[in-house]
């Protein structure tokens, strides 16, 4: 596979290509923790979800939570990768306070999901395939608090032990764009799953970006790996921040130094955690409180059966069934709820292939655009699925103009109700009768001699009549009918 | 009224459930005995009031005719078990007054079943060790002295308070813990009878961890009749320690006098070390004798892997260990010596609560698995563990019901009189037991005779894998040959 090209960055000594590999920590969805009865629950006081086995009494042992397995194998299924029917947990040894056993119960050669694949869209209607390396299952750390004492640091072990899926993509991300567009799909595809929340405000989802730079097509230059980044567009600026940092240091006769780094989204820039020397020896080995993980083909096959439709199907399923543009389908999937949505107005709608089109216009133009006007979510809008197709179908049968709809909508989404009986309520029909529609022709051509003139010399001028007929009708008539009589009229 | 404290667990029961004897009675001439044995340092803890409690619960129930397994029956419990609201320790100072608000599975089992807790016993730290010199509490004296002799002997080790204090009859039983030979040395050191139980038969759930993959509780008990009793409560299935195995625990003690006629012993030629005392070969083929009267069929076999046995053993174990012993850190609980940051309150917390020999361990086990030495040292020592195991798989699979071995290389020897300039002389004691562990097969080490100078010396079994039933049947015949032992008593 290759990587699909991305937006080269200029240097004083030319072009710069910038080389992008991701390793996201996604928290499993789960009711208790990787390997404790725990709750996982957010926001609860602190060290109120806690087990003996979460904070390594003596004697204490994990067991494997089965749901997070099953979680696992979902979103390896999901990521179109390679199921693992035997993976090992592995000890990750280092002494931090936030790690109560002295070691992160991980997995390191042998992962339960193996390789995979995520296409992504980019702008202009593109789309980039990343690879995925790996998918395994670890053990959250707890949270250091330190600003309870000037003199102390206290420790919250909620946290401590909840699943972490780590997903390791490739090498194959090739500017800021791509490294949002593939977090984007991620939590899209995770959300559909329903194995991760992917909330990266609350930490749910976060990103290690590892970032080189490279003269197009020449070796890969040296990397440095950007910690914990909690936000789609701060793992754009900090590409750009760290690209940036590294052709100047090239650029002015330095070496880029492997090192670990953390972003600071204030300046802007990111700033050295802690060099290649310092790195830890993480000691690696097999668990030996825990046997190697095995299942069988059946239960992936299980898994597998169960899966909702994710965002690639569904959007090749309204390309097909509705004839959506690419984008316009993409937008809709992006997020389930959305997709959700849409289909609840496609279910009200009563001829579907007719209107299925105009109900995704209808969706992302107004529905979508008035909520992120309002800082809406879909979840509160005002506008239920079924009034939206009824203006839909209203749209689609002839009932009312594209126009009259917008203002129909507007009552919709101020006063509620129901957009047929608003209709008939308020006179919104759209006129159909020829016979007042060619009285309110010739009345405006007998009055506007010069225009006639103009437009018989100049046929586009003809808009010109359409927009007066429209507003003297209040909008109801009927465009069509309006059209083919101005240019019988017209002569033109 | 005979000493109550010199009958077996067997026939404490015989006489509770006949009333012949209350178990508060059994438990008070306990209690009085670990009094006037202090000496001996086989006690961390005593717990007289609980054991009171328990013993008059358990009258209660043996009353209304509800008597569990162990009903009214004072044990002790070596320290690396995790009893509630009951100090542990696991004789390191690391743990500092750590009082669990758990009990370990195997613990909890023993109480379901009626029996009585008087106390915590010494142990090497963190079971660490041979001689039960490296407890924080200071060491443990062996009841068995040598002939004509003023000289305090080790116990052996790591259950070294387990052993004195069954030997010592301060107990009518003891749990224990096996890592490398840990049950079955000191149980040979002190005429007591011990055994491993495989790998899997016990839960590890509440046991301070040393090497997991290695560690396996069982219990050290006056006859072997007595161990049987024990191990059927201590044994069994727990969803908490997945390691655990979840096969039914048969009825051990039915497999006391059970036949033995026609199984096949094995005896390995690899265990004939160069130098080997006279005494124990001996001992080796006394048994060999009274299992081939009892109508046992002698083989010799081979076990190739045996020399790389100790050497791997000393790469894993630590390299679990180092792992395991992390969460030891100041941060939590037990010990903490502040520093002025998180780095000199782990340094300072970690050089003062471990002693010595956990600090060499724990060293060895970070070094072998550090970067450029894990597969040089970890990897092959797991590749050796794997010939190991196989070496005993096709001596099973040539039909060897059991094997036969001395359990130790000497008899107990004196306190400091080993392993001061070379750990390894001290290692060397689990050369006949660690290839058990390795393998994570059942073994037992039962009383066979003296040595010259007057001290017991064991034999051990080792079985196939959860065939503890046939290491009881050949233990009762060599117990039955050999007779019992009992220290005189000098404390």
């Amino acid at each position: 596979m290759t990587a699909t090209s991305g937006k080269l960055m200029k240097g004083a000594t030319g072009d710069w290509e910038v080389v992008i590999g991701m390793e996201i920590h996604a928290q499993v969805t789960s009711k208790s923790k990787l390997f404790s009865g725990a709750s996982t629950a957010f926001g609860g006081d602190p060290n109120s979800h806690v087990s003996l086995v979460d904070v390594a009494m003596p004697g204490m042992l994990p067991v494997i939570n089965e749901e997070c397995v099953r979680q696992a194998v979902r979103t390896g299924l999901g990521l179109n990768a390679k199921i693992n029917l035997r993976s090992v947990f592995d000890r990750k040894n280092y002494f931090y306070p936030d790690l109560p056993q002295g070691y992160q119960i991980s997995q390191y050669k042998d992962p339960i999901v193996g390789e995979g694949e995520v296409t992504v869209e980019l702008d202009g209607g593109k789309t980039a395939t990343i690879g995925i390396e790996r998918l395994h299952l670890e053990q959250d750390p707890g949270k250091m608090l330190h600003d309870q004492s000037p003199s102390l640091s206290y420790i919250d072990y909620n946290r401590c032990g909840v699943a972490l899926m780590e997903i390791v993509s490739k090498p194959d991300i090739r500017d800021a764009e791509q490294a949002k567009a593939y977090v984007t799909k991620l939590r899209s595809i995770l959300r559909y799953l329903g194995t991760c929340d992917g909330d990266m405000e609350k930490g749910s989802l976060r990103a290690d970006v590892n970032v080189s730079v490279r003269k197009p097509g020449g070796p890969l230059g040296t990397r440095c790996e950007i910690k914990n980044i909690n936000s789609i567009s701060f793992i754009g600026q900090a590409v750009e921040a760290e690209a940036r940092r590294q052709i100047e240091i090239i650029e002015d006769g330095g070496t880029i130094e492997q090192e670990t780094r953390r972003f600071d989204p204030d300046k802007g820039e990111t700033r050295s955690m802690r060099s290649k020397e310092e790195a830890h020896d993480y000691r690696y080995f097999p668990d030996p409180d825990l046997l190697p993980l095995e299942f069988d083909q059946a239960f992936v096959d299980a898994l597998k059966a169960a899966l909702p439709e994710l965002p690639d199907q569904k959007k090749a399923r309204f390309i097909a069934d509705f004839g959506l543009s690419p984008y316009d389908a993409s937008v809709l999937v992006a997020e389930r709820e959305s997709a959700a949505f849409y289909e609840s107005v496609l279910e009200a709608l009563s001829d579907r292939g007719r209107d299925g089109k105009l109900a995704a216009n209808w969706v992302i133009n107004e529905l979508f655009g008035r909520l992120n006007k309002e800082g809406r979510d879909i979840a509160s809008s005002p506008v239920s699925s079924a009034q939206l197709a009824a203006i839909v179908a209203l749209i689609g049968e002839g009932t009312i103009s594209g126009k009259i709809a917008k203002d129909l909508f507007e009552i919709v989404w101020s006063e509620g109700g129901d957009p047929r009986e608003l209709v008939e309520s308020r006179g919104m029909k759209q006129v159909t009768d020829l016979g007042a529609i060619e009285k309110v022709v010739d009345e405006i051509i007998a009055a506007n001699p010069d225009k006639v003139a103009q437009a018989k010399a100049k046929p586009q001028l003809a808009g010109w009549f359409v927009g007066q007929v429209m507003k003297s009708s209040g909008g109801k008539a009927n465009p069509q009918a309006v059209n083919d009589l101005l240019k019988s009229k017209l002569g033109i | 009224m005979t000493d109550l404290t010199s009958l077996t667990l067997a026939e404490a029961r015989k006489g509770l459930a006949s009333k012949t004897f209350t178990s508060l009675e059994l438990t008070d001439a306990h209690l009085k005995a670990m009094e006037e044995a202090r000496a001996l340092n086989a006690f961390v803890m005593e717990t007289p009031d609980q054991a009171r409690a328990m013993a008059r619960e358990a009258d209660a129930r043996i009353g209304k005719g509800e008597a569990g397994p162990l009903a009214g029956i004072p044990l002790g419990i070596k320290d690396l078990f995790a009893t509630k609201d009951v100090r542990t320790t696991a004789c390191s100072k690391i743990l500092g007054n750590f009082v669990p608000t758990y009990e370990s599975t195997v613990t909890s089992q023993l109480w379901r079943d009626g029996a009585v807790m008087l106390g915590k016993l010494n142990n090497d730290e963190f079971a660490m060790g041979s001689s039960n010199e490296t407890s924080c509490f200071g060491p443990v004296g062996n009841p068995w002295r040598r002939e004509g002799s003023n000289t305090t002997l080790v116990p052996g080790g790591s259950s070294g308070g387990s052993a004195s204090a069954v030997a010592a009859l301060l107990c009518m039983g003891a749990t224990a813990t096996d890592t490398g030979g840990s049950i079955r040395q000191p149980a040979a050191f002190t005429a007591t009878v011990g055994i491993k139980p495989t790998y899997g038969r016990c839960s590890r759930w509440g046991i301070v961890a040393f090497a997991s993959s290695l560690d396996q509780a069982g219990p050290i008990a006056r006859s072997t009749r007595d161990a049987a009793i024990l191990l059927r409560s201590m044994a069994g299935h727990d969803p908490k320690d997945t390691t655990s195995v979840d096969i039914p625990v048969p009825d051990y003690e039915a497999a006391i006098g059970r036949s033995v006629k026609g199984m096949k012993i094995g005896i390995p030629r690899e265990y004939r070390l160069d130098g080997m005392p006279a005494e124990i070969e001996k001992l080796w083929s006394d048994g060999a004798d009274w299992l081939k009267a009892a109508g046992a069929e002698l083989v010799e076999v081979s076990l190739p892997h045996t020399k790389y046995a100790l050497p791997a053993y000393y790469i894993v174990a630590p390299a679990e260990a180092s792992s395991n012993l992390a969460r030891y850190d100041g941060v939590r609980y037990g010990l903490r010596v502040s520093g002025k940051s998180i780095g000199e309150l782990y340094e300072n917390t970690r050089a003062e609560g471990f002693g010595p020999e956990v600090r060499r361990r724990v060293m060895i086990g970070t070094y072998v698995l550090s970067a450029g030495y894990y597969d040089a040292y970890y990897i092959r020592a797991q590749k050796v563990r794997t010939l190991i195991k196989r070496d005993f798989e096709d001596c099973f699979a040539k039909g060897v019901n059991a094997i036969l071995t001395p359990a130790t290389p000497s008899a107990a020897f004196g306190i400091g009189e080993k392993g001061g300039a070379d750990p390894v002389e001290m290692y060397l004691n689990d050369i006949f037991t660690v290839t058990v562990n390795m393998a994570g097969l059942p073994g037992i080490a039962v009383p066979a005779g003296k040595d010259s100078q007057g001290l017991p010396l064991g034999l051990q079994l080792i079985g196939r894998p959860f065939d503890e039933e046939t290491l009881f049947s050949l233990g009762e015949v060599i117990e039955q040959a050999a007779g019992r032992f009992t220290p005189v008593r000098w404390w």
